[in-house]
């Protein structure tokens, strides 16, 4: 094989991909700035004498560890019940043929093409009644399953051979045994796929954290941080550090996963 | 599926024993289990579906016949049913002077993000396709990356460099344009910022699709002296359209539903410049209370995306080529 050496296209390339990326560089680099410096004229794009200031002054001004933590529970609970669900109901989706299957198959993917806000309101008045306003559970219960997840599970669980199941029962298995100790191993990169791509979003949330938290402690990051722009008399130093803060997290996750994610995605999204 | 094969091999209609009698010999075994095992066996596939049934039950299906309900009803400011009203809902909404407004405003937005963000995201694509020697995944990691921000994070971040005093916009361009408070600039400036947002997932599933594409129908078009233009539209587009079908799909829905970056950046403003309907929603339901109104908008954004939806899977069956 040729080892391609660094050409004029690795410059395009690295010059493109800074371009893109430049908000969070520009985010980064404010956050790093001394207030002072950030409001003098003309903008700065890099910070003279970096100091972390700003962090210290972000984490003072809100409670961001605890935005972490709720947004940490929410995202892996969401995640855990997702990959669960989409699991058993592909199982029973791929090895078992029973009365109304396609149906009911159909009525699950069709969820996908209800809009969030034709369902949010109705969600935000039961949730609302059942007093779990400012709750994790109030916080979960929408996201439990999605429909996505079970497609994309039902592709995975379609591409391991069938043969490993009769053997499996031949040999005395349960079907909670094989899906255990059998199919939920081999699937892993799709668990995976589904299990990044759910963090990152639910991480992500805007819209409904911003309806059913009040208080303080319940805030999510994304909220928790886009109050602080709403917040008077607050720098943007400050603002930039949140924002810096609670994008650490997804970042390194996506960086990591994302190659899996892309994989098992396309997958279940365009084959299918 | 095993199970409900053997037994019936007796009295089996007909028809059906061809493809029957071949698995037999496999599943000797399963004769022995006892008949109690068979019957759970029945009910166990609905087990399997009860934990995601009770979700998708309770979280969309409900909700959404609830919407239904409600958006022919008036409810009190915490969302108690009061009494029915029929078409009342929609005909105020229609008979709203901003309403009009609000519903171009929506089929402007989403244009103006699918478009740019589907073309930048397929020049990237096709220019990351073949390998960027030396750094090509770091060069794909940055092209993805915004698809890993939250529309709110990143509405913060864009509003400082859309600042008019500080921000980097205005310097660089060496203008001085007020991008979010201006009516002429304000829909601009949203919509380059979910551009934005889109471009990254955009650009890996594309790059997906493209290396997809087999190399040897590449080589053959060039050895036939297809030029880059005419193996651009007669092959690599014809070659990707399902990814790009899914791409196009899913943009306009996201575009359909874009918020977090409206809230943050013009709460909908100037006047009413950026308030597309799911912006209208939130302020029917969760400023001025109104749930049967915003359901019933709600319901008109859901008609409006299902159109869609079914116009494009209608152009699918003629433009989108399955290998």
């Amino acid at each position: 094989m040729r080892n391609p050496k660094f050409n004029l296209k690795s410059v395009i390339g690295l010059l493109l991909g800074l371009m893109i990326i430049f908000p969070v560089l520009y985010a980064l680099s404010i956050s790093l700035m001394p207030e002072s410096f950030i409001a003098s004229y003309p903008p700065k794009v890099f910070p003279a004498n970096p100091t972390l200031d700003n962090y210290v002054s972000a984490f003072r001004t809100a409670p961001i560890t605890r935005f972490v933590l709720n947004s940490t529970v929410m995202a892996l609970s969401i995640m855990s019940a997702q990959v669960l669900t989409s699991s058993l109901a592909a199982y029973a989706f791929v090895y078992f043929s029973f009365r109304g299957k396609k149906f009911i198959f159909l009525a699950i993917l069709a969820t996908m093409m209800i809009p969030g806000e034709a369902i949010i309101i109705s969600n935000y008045l039961t949730v609302a009644s059942a007093q779990l306003l400012d709750s994790f559970l109030g916080l979960f219960l929408p996201y439990g399953a999605s429909a996505m997840g079970v497609f994309l599970m039902r592709q995975q669980f379609l591409t391991v051979p069938k043969e490993f199941k009769e053997a499996a029962i031949m040999d005395g298995c349960t079907d909670r045994r094989y899906f255990w100790t059998i199919l939920m191993p081999v699937s892993m990169p799709a668990v995976s796929a589904l299990a990044i791509y759910c963090f990152i979003t639910t991480w992500n949330q805007y819209l409904w954290p911003l309806l059913i938290t009040n208080s303080a402690t319940m805030r999510t990051v994304q909220i928790g941080i886009s109050m602080l722009s709403f917040a008077d008399g607050l720098s943007y130093g400050t603002i930039m550090a949140g924002f810096v803060a609670i994008l650490v997290p997804s970042i390194l996750i996506f960086i990591v996963g994302q190659k899996r994610m892309i994989g098992g995605m396309m997958a279940g999204s365009v084959k299918g | 599926m095993q199970k409900v094969i053997q037994r019936p091999l007796e009295g089996a209609p007909v028809g059906s024993r061809k493809q029957e009698a071949k698995p037999k010999v496999i599943q000797r075994p399963l004769e022995v289990a006892p008949v109690g095992s068979r019957k759970q066996n029945r009910l166990a596939p609905y087990l399997f579906l009860l934990p995601a049934l009770f979700f998708f039950l309770s979280f969309y299906y409900a909700p959404f016949l609830r919407t239904i309900f409600t958006s022919f009803a008036v409810t009190d400011a915490t969302g108690n049913f009061k009494k029915m009203v029929g078409l009342k809902n929609f005909i105020m909404i229609f008979s709203r002077k901003d309403f009009p407004v609000i519903l171009l405003n929506t089929l402007k937005f989403v244009p103006m993000i699918v478009i740019p963000a589907l073309v930048l995201g397929l020049a990237l694509a096709m220019f990351a396709n073949r390998k960027i020697p030396r750094v090509s995944r770091l060069v794909e990691t940055m092209f993805s990356l915004p698809m890993a921000i939250a529309s709110a994070s990143a509405a913060l971040v864009w509003g400082l460099i859309y600042n008019p005093v500080i921000g980097i916009a205005n310097y660089a361009l060496q203008t001085n344009i007020n991008w979010l408070a201006d009516a002429n600039f304000a829909m601009f400036s949203v919509a380059l910022v979910t551009v934005w947002l889109q471009l990254g997932a955009n650009f890996i599933f594309l790059l997906t699709g493209l290396r997809g594409v087999p190399e040897d129908i590449m080589e053959s078009a060039m050895i036939d002296g297809a030029n880059g233009w005419r193996k651009f539209f007669h092959i690599t587009l014809p070659m990707i359209s399902p990814t790009l079908f899914f791409v196009i799909f899913w943009n306009i829905m996201s575009s359909f539903q874009a918020f977090g970056q409206i809230r943050i950046l013009t709460q909908g403003g100037p006047g009413i410049a950026t308030r597309v309907l799911v912006y209208d929603i939130y302020l029917e339901a969760f400023m001025n209370y109104r749930f049967g109104s915003a359901c019933a908008e709600s319901l008109i954004l859901f008609a409006m995306m299902l159109t869609i939806a079914l116009i494009q899977f209608r152009f699918e069956r003629k433009g989108v080529h399955y290998a």
